[in-house]
């Protein structure tokens, strides 16, 4: 077979772990390099993930039709009540609003829809060539904010001005103009914000629930289930927890700032660090020594319900070989825990936003012969697979069908996932997708596993 | 309160350079490459793998602030240089997006430096270049102007030989294997551009391959220019935007443009004219189709007749559907195009010349907004489209029958027929399975024979 190469450039975005002793200097949080197909998307990527979820307030795209198109209704962010966050809205600019600008086009766009829906608030998106033509959106949603009284929010996300965390920045930031100008008065102490946890498939249901049966208030979740409303009252918790921590660390940060709100990160994949959610939540809350009694007393239940369904799982999925390769690094710790839970190894762990705090702890945890690898792509992820003979692809739908012709599992880990992977039940949904998909008998029929071609 | 409708909700279209990715992936050893933001590559590679279920690399140039203001062509030049060592390509197709043609980057220019610079290198790619800004047009028009800027590339004159070229259109895996059968059929040798047949809907693979294999060689499509004729699908497609179009003015190769063909009347029309290039009868294996079609529509005619239905899509799609479906007894109660040729209306009328007396309306540049109005009014039988239609008739109560693209929320798209007797037969088996199957559902007895 032969032999794959690695890009002059990409080398350093590289690391295998070995024997222990070497120096550990990956490069990280830089931009892609031109013409290696890399897995990332763009700034407007960025914002519009984070800001998606907010159900109840219009979420406009300013730009030509194709940013809005390809990211109409394509999460599994439910909400429990509005759903406006699912349609599509673009001011779809021809050739003639790049001449001579869009700024009447946005302002009428917004008008007509704010009449049309009454959402609570508005965000807009600047996609690439906002930025060129010089539309002063600030201005627009200022006017537009006046004559409507909602609040009118842009978000500054043209594609090119740097990389998929800028756009979670500009997110977090127009995230912070609401935040603050809600009423707080009857917000408990015992209260939290759960930050960077999008509710795909209900996860923040699940997450919100355990909170809440430890006797916790949770003021708002940014963004899943998300209501403007909530995210203005956000400034009222005593706590923020955050997941995702690439996406929502900023706004934590710039609400420490301001509101003096302490911030702990937490992931909700696997039992492990599930379960360190609920009682670092707890920890915070000394003085009411009944919410760690009933933190430990929802993780004992539920491990208790969930330890022996897994048995079989880890029966079969013994000694088999997982490459992960998702958004953030910080979700491939928990990950690496819960396939190790179910005895099984990872030979590759990659993202594609990851910094150089995540990839040492990555390197940490990782065995021996474990791949690190920052913003990689198909050509490099094959590579690895079949280097490592990897069994298990974890990825999103870009990943899916490199896994699938070469005939490896593959388990959907993005945001178009449709069954909670989060929590206690996620954990089982989790190992059941990888067991359902690991072992099915199709792959006798793969060339690689010994299927004629 | 009613004004006029401004901002697009839920567009019933997509943008240029998809159409342009999506062609490129049907020549052989190409790599599609966008000169525009990293954004652009990575939604649309999102978007065709969750229809086609293949892996579709798509590289881009990666612009961010620098790129802007100076210019592509740095990032442009590397990132042709990092994927010929990368896939090795014998082909990169580039296309343009809103944000590399509102700097005005002049990507010819960039690209004959380029080729200047490397010429010392071999194995070298050849370089097509489409231009597809997001801001005009939509996806259809990106298709056809990559298959437009291929021939335009590669296609040379020489002695004319017994060669047919077929531009299809924007067609599935399986019509595009479909009309491969044909042609071979008729001891036609061809050249049917592009060709994702493989790329889009291959096999397993024992080793890693960094380009799919299949799709029309670039010496084949050199070949295009001493062709007998070009057969081009497409009732809107017009010749000074398209690939025979540009065969005929500069070769002289005869472009022979027919509708998509749909329905009898229409697979007629094109079987008559593969009759007419290769002067042989079609095969007996065709008659039968035809036969078994004709007989389909007997059986099931009293399932469809005076039935309603909203079609939508790319223009051409809804016209040869239309036209398909009137010849069943379908009326197609609104015939709705997210796209804007400014034909659609003219080329129906070809095909059905009194549409208002037959209560045909037809609506271009429109949302799917607009088409769940009309179907609040128009109460069809059915909807017809690709699965974005999904929510209006979730909403609705209306069944929906999925063709084209994207079909995302089903599996199999890439392998659905639309074309010739065989597609026909699948299409009028699934709309008469839809009636049966609502009328069994609707029904309070629930017969278990139809």
């Amino acid at each position: 077979m032969e032999q794959i190469g690695i890009l002059e450039g990409r080398e350093k975005q590289i690391f295998e772990k070995k024997d222990g002793g070497q120096a550990f200097d990956i490069s990280c949080e830089t931009t892609s390099l031109s013409g290696s197909v890399s897995q990332r998307a763009c700034v407007f990527c960025g914002s519009r993930v984070v800001l998606y979820p907010v159900a109840d307030a219009l979420h406009l795209v300013h730009g030509p039709i194709g940013c809005a198109a390809y990211t109409w209704d394509i999460r599994g962010a439910v909400s429990s009540g509005p759903e406006l966050h699912r349609l599509s809205f673009s001011t779809d600019l021809r050739e003639m609003d790049v001449i001579y600008g869009g700024e009447k086009k946005l302002y009428a766009s917004l008008i007509e829809l704010i009449e049309k829906f009454s959402p609570k608030a508005a965000f807009i998106y600047s996609t690439c060539i906002i930025g060129l033509i010089g539309d002063d959106i600030d201005a627009v949603c200022r006017k537009v904010a006046k004559e409507t009284g909602i609040p009118v929010l842009p978000v500054h996300s043209e594609g090119f001005k740097g990389t998929k965390k800028d756009g979670y920045k500009a997110a977090c930031t127009a995230l912070m103009k609401l935040v603050g100008t809600g009423p707080i008065e009857d917000i408990s102490p015992y209260s939290i914000n759960i930050l960077g946890e999008f509710n795909l498939a209900g996860e923040a249901w699940i997450i919100r629930k355990y909170y809440e049966e430890m006797g916790i208030e949770v003021v708002s979740t940014m963004t899943g289930d998300g209501r403007v409303g909530a995210v203005r009252r956000a400034h009222g918790a005593t706590l923020n927890v955050v997941q995702c921590s690439g996406s929502m660390t900023s706004l934590a940060k710039d609400m420490e700032v301001k509101y003096g709100i302490p911030y702990i990160r937490v992931s909700y994949f696997g039992i492990e660090d599930m379960s360190a959610a609920l009682y670092d939540v707890a920890k915070h809350f000394p003085d009411r020594p009944e919410i760690m009694e009933k933190a430990k007393e929802i993780v004992s239940r539920e491990v208790r319900e969930l330890y022996p369904q897994l048995q079989k799982f880890k029966a079969a999925l013994t000694g088999k070989k997982a490459a992960i390769y998702v958004g953030g690094a910080f979700k491939t710790f928990s990950l690496i825990k819960a396939l190790r839970s179910v005895g099984m190894s990872v030979v590759l762990a990659g993202s594609q936003t990851g910094n150089k705090e995540d990839y040492l702890a990555l390197k940490e945890m990782c065995d021996e012969g474990t791949v690190i690898v920052d913003d990689s792509n198909p050509v490099e992820l094959s590579k690895f697979i079949l280097e490592k003979e990897a069994d298990l692809l974890i990825g999103g739908v870009k990943e899916r069908p490199i896994a699938f012709k070469l005939g490896v599992g593959f388990c959907d880990h993005n945001h178009e996932r449709k069954i909670p992977l989060a929590g206690f039940e996620g954990m089982y949904n989790f190992i059941l997708e990888v067991y359902q998909s690991v072992m099915s008998p199709v792959w006798q029929f793969a060339p690689r596993k010994g299927g004629s071609l | 309160m009613k004004h006029a409708k401004t901002a697009t909700q839920n567009a019933c279209k997509l943008c240029n350079p998809l159409g342009a990715c999506l062609a490129f992936r049907g020549i052989e050893k190409c790599v599609p490459f966008l000169h525009g933001s990293q954004g652009c590559a990575t939604y649309i590679r999102r978007y065709l793998i969750s229809h086609y279920k293949e892996p579709i690399d798509i590289a881009s140039s990666n612009f961010n602030e620098e790129t802007a203001v100076f210019g592509g062509s740095h990032n442009l030049k590397l990132g042709l240089k990092n994927v010929t060592q990368q896939y090795m390509p014998e082909v990169i197709g580039i296309a343009t997006t809103c944000l590399s043609e509102t700097i005005g980057d002049d990507v010819k220019g960039i690209l004959r430096e380029y080729m200047k610079e490397s010429i010392s290198r071999t194995g070298e790619p050849i370089l097509i270049h489409a231009s597809t800004p997001s801001y005009q047009g939509s996806h259809i028009d990106g298709f056809h102007a990559a298959v437009r800027a291929a021939v335009e590339t590669l296609a040379e004159k020489g002695a004319p030989h017994n060669l047919v070229n077929l531009f299809p259109n924007m067609v599935s895996p399986a019509d595009l294997r479909y009309l491969q059968e044909i042609l071979d059929d008729f001891n036609l040798p061809s050249m049917i551009l592009p060709d994702y047949s493989k790329t889009l809907d291959g096999g397993p693979w024992a080793e890693y391959h960094r380009i799919p294999p299949g799709g029309t060689p670039a010496a084949a499509i050199a070949t295009s220019g001493s062709a007998i004729g070009s057969i081009e699908f497409g009732s809107t497609l017009e010749a000074a935007k398209s690939a025979a179009g540009w065969l005929e003015s500069k070769f002289g190769v005869p472009r022979y443009h027919l509708p998509l063909p749909i329905g009898i009347r229409e697979s007629d029309r094109f079987f008559g004219l593969l009759e007419a290039i290769s002067q042989k009868p079609r095969p007996e294996k065709y008659d039968d189709e035809r036969r078994r079609l004709v007989d389909a529509y007997s059986d099931g005619h009293k399932y469809v007749f005076d039935k309603t239905a909203i079609v939508y899509g790319e223009e051409d799609l809804v016209i040869s559907m239309t036209a398909f479906l009137q010849e069943i007894g379908i009326r197609p109660v609104l015939c709705a195009s997210g796209g804007k040729s400014g034909l659609m209306r003219k080329k129906l009328e070809a095909l059905v010349p009194d549409l208002d007396g037959e209560g045909i309306k037809v609506r271009d540049g429109v949302d799917f907004a607009d088409i769940e109005d009309e179907a609040a009014l128009l109460r069809p039988d059915f909807l017809i489209g690709n699965s974005k239609g999904y929510t209006m008739s979730r909403k609705s109560g209306i069944p929906l029958i999925r063709i084209g693209f994207p079909i995302h929320d089903r599996f199999g798209g890439q392998r659905h027929h639309h074309l010739g007797y065989r597609g026909t037969l699948e299409l009028f088996d699934r709309i008469v399975n839809t009636v049966i199957e609502t009328r069994q559902d609707d029904s309070e007895i629930g017969y278990t024979y139809m």
